[in-house]
Order: C-alpha cells, then structure tokens, then sequence
C-alpha cells in the first residue's frame, strides 16, 4: 500500500513536469489552428516551418552559432584544463573560481554584462557577438568536463613519448588527448546543447536582425499561443532532449552513477580535486 | 616542461569576456555620465531604494519564496521515495527528474500558456463539466507556478544526493532503540538532510528571483519582478545605470548565499548545481 501511493506520487510528480511539454508537442501536430480544439492530425505546421524564411533563418543562425561555438570551447578549454592543472594551488584556485562565474551568475547578469562590454569596446550587436558570447558560457562546461579526466590520466606515457624524441604536441596528441577523448566529447556535447538550448543570454547579446530559434519564440510567444512556435518549440525540445540523452548515456557508461547533471558533473569534479589534492601531500 | 602556457588563451579569453563584463556592471552601478563627464555617484544605488523599485524587489523576494516553499513541499517526499533503495528503475526515474534542468526555460514556461490560457485547456476542461471559467494566467498564481514548475527538479536533486548517503545503519539503530518511523524522521533523516535542504532552497529561490522570462510569459507582463525591471533597463529605456546596480545587487545575494551555502549546505552539490 505505502509502496504503491509512493509510486502514484512520483507519477504525480513527472506528470507535473512532463505533461505540458507532452500537451505541446500534441498540438504541434493538430490542424486547426485554435488552440485547444483537436481537430485531427496534421503537418500543416511543419510545413509552415520549413517556408518561413524567418524561422530558417533563425534555425541557420541557432545550428552555425552552437557548431562553431562549441567547436572553439571545446579546444579553448581542453587547452585550458591542460595548463589550469598546472598551475600552483592558488592560481589554480582563482583561475577555478573565476571559471565558475559564468555557470553561478543568472544568466541575465551575464548577458547584459556581455552587452556592457561589446557596447564598451565597440563591437556591434549581432552574429560575432552572439558567437562571442556563446563561446564564453560554452568553455567553462568543457573544463569541468574535461579536468576529471585530466586526473586519471598518466603523464608518464607523455614524458616518455618525449624523451622518445616526440616533440611536445606530438606526445600531447598521441599520448594524453586519447585519454582525455570522452572528457573532450562530452564537454563539446554539452557546449552544444547549451548553446542551441539558450535563450537569454542570446537575447541580451544580439542585434539586428540575427535572432536564435529561442527568440522567435519569445517573439512570438508574448503575443499568444500559437500553434507555429508549437512546432518549433516541438523541434527544440526534442533536439535538447536527444543531445541530453546522449550526454547522459556517455556518463552512464563511463560512470556506473544514475545521477548526472550539471551539479553532478561539478561534484565529481570537486572530489576528484580534493583527491589530487591529497596525491599532492 | 611546462604546459601552463596552454591555457594563456583561455586566461586571456576569460580576463575579457569574465572578468571585464563584471567590472563594467560594477563601473556603470557606480558612476554617471548624463552630463558628458564620467562621475563617481552613488545614485543608481539609491534609487534602487525607491519605493517603486522597494516594491518590486519585495515582489520578487516573496513570490520567489512561495515558489521555494511549495518547492520543498513537493520535493522533499519525491526526494525521500527516489532515494529509498527498494526501488526498480531508480536511475530512469532520476534522468527523468533531472533532464529538465536541462532545457529551456522559455519553452518550458512556454508550454503552459496553452494549458492556462482563458480558452485553453484547463478552462476547456472546466467548462465543459459544468464549471465557471478561470482566469488562470496574468496573475500571481501563474507566476508562482511558473517557477514551481521550471525549478522542481533543482530542489529534488540536491535533497536527494544528501539522502541517498545516509548511513542505513543509523536509520536501523534508531528503531532498534525504539523510535517509531515519525521519530526516525524528525530526529534522524531530516537532521542529516539539512544540508541538502539549504542547497536546494538556495538553487530553487536564486534564479526565482532573477527571472525575467516566467514573469513576462505568464503574467502578459502585468508582473514585474526585478529580472523584468533589468532588462527593461537594457533593451528599452537604456538606463545602464539602474540596470547594473540592479544586477550587482542580484550578485551580491548569490554571492551571499554561495558563503551560505559554502558553510551549512551540502558542499558537493551546493556550488556547482546553482545556475
């Protein structure tokens, strides 16, 4: 009895979170175009998508941001997470804290100063702004993917492979990047995810007429329901919830724990940390 | 060999886009230029202290508090049910909790106008057995929900990795000692959660109180929070100074709770799962 009322309250609870996400996608697909009358199954929508010029514009501007964004965090921060670990303990420290401002801060913080600065040094509000900013709230979420790694793996090989007359990038690559790979994935993973799932930051950082998918729907959200931003919102959420899934699997498998999340994901490295901390003494 | 030299880019990139942004927020709350020479004032703090922003900050601060609370009310018993261990399927329950945290805020809100809406489906559904219609949305209570709604999942988590990692022994001797199941739970489990519990109450209130989106959502806008007033500052009156002095402020509480946090709450989730 106690066991089955936990189960119809943990139902309870993922049906909370989960069924407007569900009521959303559903009319995504119905064909009339007031709300909450079911009026069969359709693609209209869809269709409608794929002529609006706004929308593929948006989606263009959302797919190329997120690639090249998560392409230079992902190379910026394994860089980083190769010299950070490095470094003496406190430099260590301040570069670490430092590194966490962009995931503590709200992101509306983090968007208006991004503006701030670009206004400041006279950088124009668009596409390269955009894509500034991503890149800046993308690598710190590669270094907290990749620094556990950097933990596990043996320098040694890196010094011998040296001393073998490999010059130092060569070792590097032959040596240490393998080992640091599922760090590195996982970490581009995420930056990409992060990156096509934001809105606010994007939505502070960006001018003219270069929107993101999420801010189409901002746009259009505060005049209503409508059954358009229905199927983008449909597209987004399945897309994220993919990438995620995806995310998730990699740690699964890397990992045997169950629970992975961004708070996860920064309490495995800390205690890693702490671990190193202790080889230190 | 020395691979520090690895991460000057990154240093350099961080000192630009981290550290200088900061400055600027702290440069702009400080100081003014309307008379074309940049002066040091302590205006833009003051009038954060007007009554009609007071307003909205209290506003803010007790909406994002009701959210908190009814957060923990549900959470907390999720939390104890996921981490009971007699349970089949526990880690797709625990990726379905935590996958939302993922997602976008705007969608997730999103997705409520068209259960709340006057002609969505809730009121649909309400009409047709015979009930009046409600006005659902455009009020504190879609607001509040809202929030309930987008941070559920940052107050199970944290309460949940606490739980999980209690001794069962400890559990088991209290009832060999005679305790019933109530005063294992007040005199055991809470006690040790508590720092799980101040984890997730500082995840769940922080970014309540930033938000611009939910409010504008699903209040049409007629509910102002101070994540509303910043980005009015930004993106149409243009007043940068009230705006950065607003945002130093909502740094300030974060930072505030991170020392919080930091000394009562559950160190490994505390700082990294606050976003």
């Amino acid at each position: 009895m106690k066991k089955l009322l936990q189960r119809i309250y943990l139902f309870l609870i993922l049906l909370f979170l989960y069924a407007p996400i569900i009521v959303l996608i559903v009319y995504s697909f119905n064909e009339s175009k007031s709300r909450a009358v079911w009026q069969g199954f359709s693609l209209t929508w869809y269709q409608q998508l794929f002529t609006d010029s706004k929308i593929l514009n948006a989606l263009e501007t959302t797919l190329l941001i997120a690639l090249v964004a998560s392409v230079i965090a992902t190379v910026l921060g394994t860089f980083a997470a190769l010299g950070i670990i490095k470094m003496k303990k406190k430099t260590f420290e301040t570069v670490r804290t430092i590194t966490y401002i962009p995931v503590l801060n709200p992101d509306i913080v983090t968007g208006v100063s991004l503006m701030m600065l670009f206004a400041f040094v006279g950088i124009e509000l668009g596409f390269i702004s955009m894509l500034l900013a991503h890149i800046t709230f993308c690598t710190p979420y590669v270094i907290i993917s990749v620094l556990p790694k950097l933990y596990q793996t043996d320098i040694s090989v890196y010094e011998a492979a040296q001393d073998l007359g490999a010059t130092p990038f060569y070792a590097l690559r032959k040596t240490i990047i393998p080992q640091l790979m599922p760090g590195i994935v996982t970490g581009f993973l995420l930056s990409f995810t992060l990156s096509v799932d934001d809105f606010v930051i994007s939505y502070f950082t960006t001018g003219g007429h270069v929107e993101n998918l999420s801010m189409i729907v901002f746009s259009m959200a505060r005049k209503g329901v409508n059954p358009k931003i229905n199927a983008v919102s449909a597209l987004l959420f399945v897309t994220v919830m993919a990438l995620l899934l995806i995310v998730n699997k990699r740690e699964l498998s890397s990992k045997r724990h169950a629970n992975k999340s961004k708070a996860t994901l920064l309490n495995r490295e800390k205690q890693i940390l702490s671990m190193g901390e202790n080889e230190e003494k | 060999m020395s691979k520090r030299r690895f991460s000057f880019p990154y240093l350099i990139w961080m000192s630009i886009f981290i550290v200088v942004p900061l400055l600027l927020i702290i440069f702009y709350a400080f100081t003014d230029n309307s008379s074309g020479k940049t002066v040091f004032t302590l205006e833009h703090l003051k009038a954060i202290f007007e009554p009609l922003y007071l307003k909205v900050i209290g506003r803010s601060l007790y909406m994002s508090l009701i959210a908190t609370v009814v957060c923990f009310i549900l959470g907390y018993p999720a939390a104890m049910i996921l981490a009971s261990k007699d349970f089949a399927k526990k880690s797709t329950m625990l990726i379905l909790i935590v996958l939302p945290m993922w997602m976008n805020f705007l969608l997730r809100t999103y997705s409520w106008l068209s259960l709340l809406e006057n002609e969505g489906l809730i009121n649909r559904f309400l009409t047709s057995i015979g009930f009046e219609q409600v006005q659902l949305m455009y009020n504190n209570f879609a607001v509040v929900l809202g929030m309930v709604y987008n941070f559920l999942p940052f107050m199970i988590l944290p309460i949940y990795s606490v739980l999980v990692k209690i001794d069962k022994s400890v559990i088991e001797a209290a009832k060999d000692l005679g305790a019933n199941s109530a005063k294992v739970f007040g005199r055991v489990i809470f006690p040790l959660s508590i720092p799980g519990v101040i984890s997730g109450i500082t995840m769940t209130f922080m970014p309540a109180l930033s938000t611009f989106v939910i409010s504008r959502l699903l209040s049409g806008g007629k509910i102002t929070l101070i994540g509303n007033i910043i980005e009015q500052q930004f993106t149409i009156t243009g007043d940068w100074g009230l705006g950065s002095a607003l945002s130093l402020l909502l740094m300030v509480l974060i930072f505030v709770s991170m020392i919080f946090i930091n000394k009562y709450g559950d160190e490994s989730v505390g700082a990294g799962g606050l976003l």
